[in-house]
């Protein structure tokens, strides 16, 4: 086995340019390939990262049916007090929840006494938002980064549109389950940045006066966000959870709660789904490209060398051993492009890093790529070059071995 | 007990509707140990004879045995194997492997087609590099190397493997004639030291004269069968 080695290399270094032109080409397929994974997976992590912990929370669970009416957050259909403590049950249950956040959402108007808009409320307790939503403290651009009693955080299109300043006295007023109709004066606490999707415009303010206002007695809760540890486990632990709340039914004999993660919250999931399908065309692509330079080398090898196979048939050797001569020489060939294209891959992601290559993001700018190689991508990616390169060394390699030596001793 | 026999061994070779008939019904038998060379014009059938003889290709009909076994009916496998463990080859372009220096070329049947251990691998192929005059050259390429020594390898490398049988088609037609009578030579030295049969063809007038069994072919037949027994040289 050593020797084919030894003889397919020198037959591959014997066509030297031929190689080098071969290799550099699958180098460079994987270079690209292997760049644009760690750029694109970077790109749609952080975006992800700054969807989740700026406002979704990783999953989310609603009473059954909410999701559908959301756009009018209807508080009919919040989760009440003994259903809630429930949902917290087996939360709590999962040791993979790193957080979670009960929120209470209605729409109200707000006014600065001249003017009045509409204006979404998120009612929250805020040391549970923060833990789920990590990057929301960083949302608040003016004000003292926390969620007081007695303020509300308005986003800051409603404040320029009202001309509300920080400390500013304003009234949110909504309407109660029952259809009173209730106010709360409330202090300007902070202007946060306004998030691109679902949510990214609505104010927040103390679970307890969400609750005032729409003079609940016990705790109704329209969402619960929570937060993993590991996001990767995104889809394990939703079903877990799923699987523990699917136990509670309604009347009707209906599932109660509804566990969504933010991947069904977001359309944002869609643009990430694009990143991914893209993904799988550049490696298709690197797959072709493989495939047609390794076969068009090796088809050129054999007929090149056909009266050496004569010779080497005819002295005895063994149709495989001619067989894997050619399959070493497309391996190798792979092996090589795939190293190089690896290494130059590394420097490629070092030099992106060292760079800083920035971008925005819907209202957030200056986002930092940061990319880096996955070894189950290096390892899938490489195994993928070499296996492509054998598999296309196949054909021309099955000729030579079947080659009759008569024939190819004559050939000229 | 002879080493080669041929029985009504016919070749017809068809290309589309054109039959060409380029052995018809030979009968003959070699002895082992002889050094035999056929002779005859261009397109008598020598080279069919001699792939026929050297199991590359199949009789149409006849039988053909080649140290006791029917080489007529072997598979291509078996054929393959039959040649690595019997025969030698040797080629008027001496077809050395380009990429392997002039030991790897001598050590290569030993070490791909059979497998025999290093210790034993360097003796044999150190001692037919001396008696072929390459030691000298060779940790050379063969494309540092001129014909003659070429084909000074080429003869180590088909005895290298100790076989029963050597075939050479014409091997040396691309040699000066001193280079040929100098390789003719050392196969007859090889033939006397090992035992080995040596057949070649050869159209070349003053190597016949070298060998001591002559089988003449024309048109496909055997003409004439004359031994001198020992040569010129003997
Ligand atoms: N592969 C083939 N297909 C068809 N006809 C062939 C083939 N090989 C040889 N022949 C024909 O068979 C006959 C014998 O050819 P062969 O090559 O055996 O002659 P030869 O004696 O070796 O000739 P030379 O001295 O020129 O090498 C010729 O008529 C040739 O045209
Ligand atoms: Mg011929």
């Amino acid at each position: 086995m050593l020797e084919l080695f030894k003889i397919a290399l020198r037959n591959l270094i014997r066509y030297k340019r031929r190689t080098l032109l071969t290799s550099s080409l699958i180098a460079i397929g994987v270079l690209f390939v292997l760049v644009f994974i760690a750029a694109s997976s970077s790109f749609k992590y952080l975006m992800i990262g700054q969807i989740t912990d700026s406002m979704l929370g990783h999953l989310q669970v609603h009473k059954r049916g909410y999701m559908a009416s959301i756009d009018s957050l209807p508080l009919t259909l919040n989760l009440s007090e003994k259903a809630e403590k429930k949902l917290e049950a087996a939360i709590k249950d999962i040791s993979e929840i790193e957080a979670f956040s009960p929120r209470i959402k209605f729409g109200g108007m707000f006014s600065n006494f001249i003017e009045t808009t509409n204006i979404r409320v998120n009612g929250v307790y805020p040391e549970k938002e923060i833990a789920t939503i990590p990057l929301f403290l960083s949302r608040i651009k003016q004000g003292e980064k926390a969620i007081k009693k007695g303020e509300i955080l308005i986003p800051e299109l409603l404040a320029s549109g009202l001309k509300v300043k920080l400390g500013d006295t304003v009234v949110v007023i909504a309407t109660n389950q029952d259809g009173s109709v209730n106010g709360k004066q409330l202090e300007v606490g902070g202007i946060i940045e306004s998030v691109t999707g679902p949510g990214g415009r609505d104010g927040y303010i103390h679970i307890e006066d969400a609750m005032e206002i729409l003079r609940m007695e016990e705790m109704e809760i329209s969402e619960v966000a929570i937060r993993l540890k590991d996001f990767s486990k995104l889809n394990k632990i939703s079903s877990q959870l799923d699987s523990n709340l699917s136990q509670h039914l309604n009347k009707q004999g209906k599932q109660v709660f509804d566990v969504r993660t933010w991947e069904k919250l977001s359309p944002f999931y869609n643009i990430a789904r694009m990143i991914d399908v893209m993904t799988i065309f550049i490696k298709l692509m690197l797959i072709a490209i493989v495939l047609v330079s390794i076969m068009n080398v090796m088809i050129m090898a054999v007929f090149e060398r056909i009266r050496e196979i004569g010779t080497i048939a005819a002295i005895g050797t063994m149709p495989e051993k001619i067989l894997s001569l050619f399959l070493i020489e497309g391996f190798s060939l792979g092996v090589s492009g795939a190293v190089v294209g690896n290494l130059l891959a590394f420097l490629a992601i070092f030099l992106i890093n060292i760079i800083k290559v920035t971008f925005n993001f819907g209202r957030q700018s200056g986002l930092v790529l940061t990319p880096s190689l996955k070894t189950g991508d290096i390892l899938f990616v490489s195994a993928a070059v070499i296996l492509v390169s054998v598999l296309a060394a196949l054909q021309p390699a099955f000729k030579a071995a079947r080659m009759e030596p008569v024939d190819a001793l004559r050939h000229v | 007990m002879s080493l080669i026999t041929a029985n009504n061994l016919s070749k017809i070779y068809r290309t589309g509707e054109i039959e060409t008939q380029a052995l018809k019904s030979l009968n003959f038998e070699i002895e082992p140990g002889s050094f035999i060379s056929f002779i005859g014009p261009s397109g008598s059938g020598k080279t069919t004879l001699l792939n026929l003889i050297g199991c590359l290709d199949k009789p149409t009909s006849g039988t053909l045995k080649v140290a006791d076994v029917l080489t007529s009916k072997l598979t291509r496998r078996e054929a393959a194997a039959f040649r690595g463990k019997n025969l030698g080859f040797i080629f008027q372009d001496f077809n050395l492997i380009p990429v392997l220096t002039v030991y790897e070329n001598v050590e290569y049947p030993l070490l791909i087609v059979q497998n025999i251990p290093a210790k034993e691998r360097r003796n044999r192929v150190t001692s037919l590099l001396k008696t072929v005059g390459m030691m000298d050259q060779m940790n050379k390429f063969p494309d540092q190397i001129s014909g003659g020594q070429k084909q000074r390898a080429a003869v180590a490398r088909a005895l290298v493997s100790n076989p029963k049988l050597v075939l050479a088609d014409e091997p040396t037609a691309n040699l000066d004639s001193k280079t040929a009578f100098m390789v003719i030579d050392i196969m007859r030295k090889m033939r006397d030291e090992y035992g080995v049969t040596f057949i070649f063809s050869t159209h070349d007038p003053k190597i016949v004269g070298e060998v001591e069994t002559l089988f003449t072919l024309e048109d496909g037949k055997l003409t004439g069968r004359s031994n001198r027994k020992g040569g010129s040289h003997a």
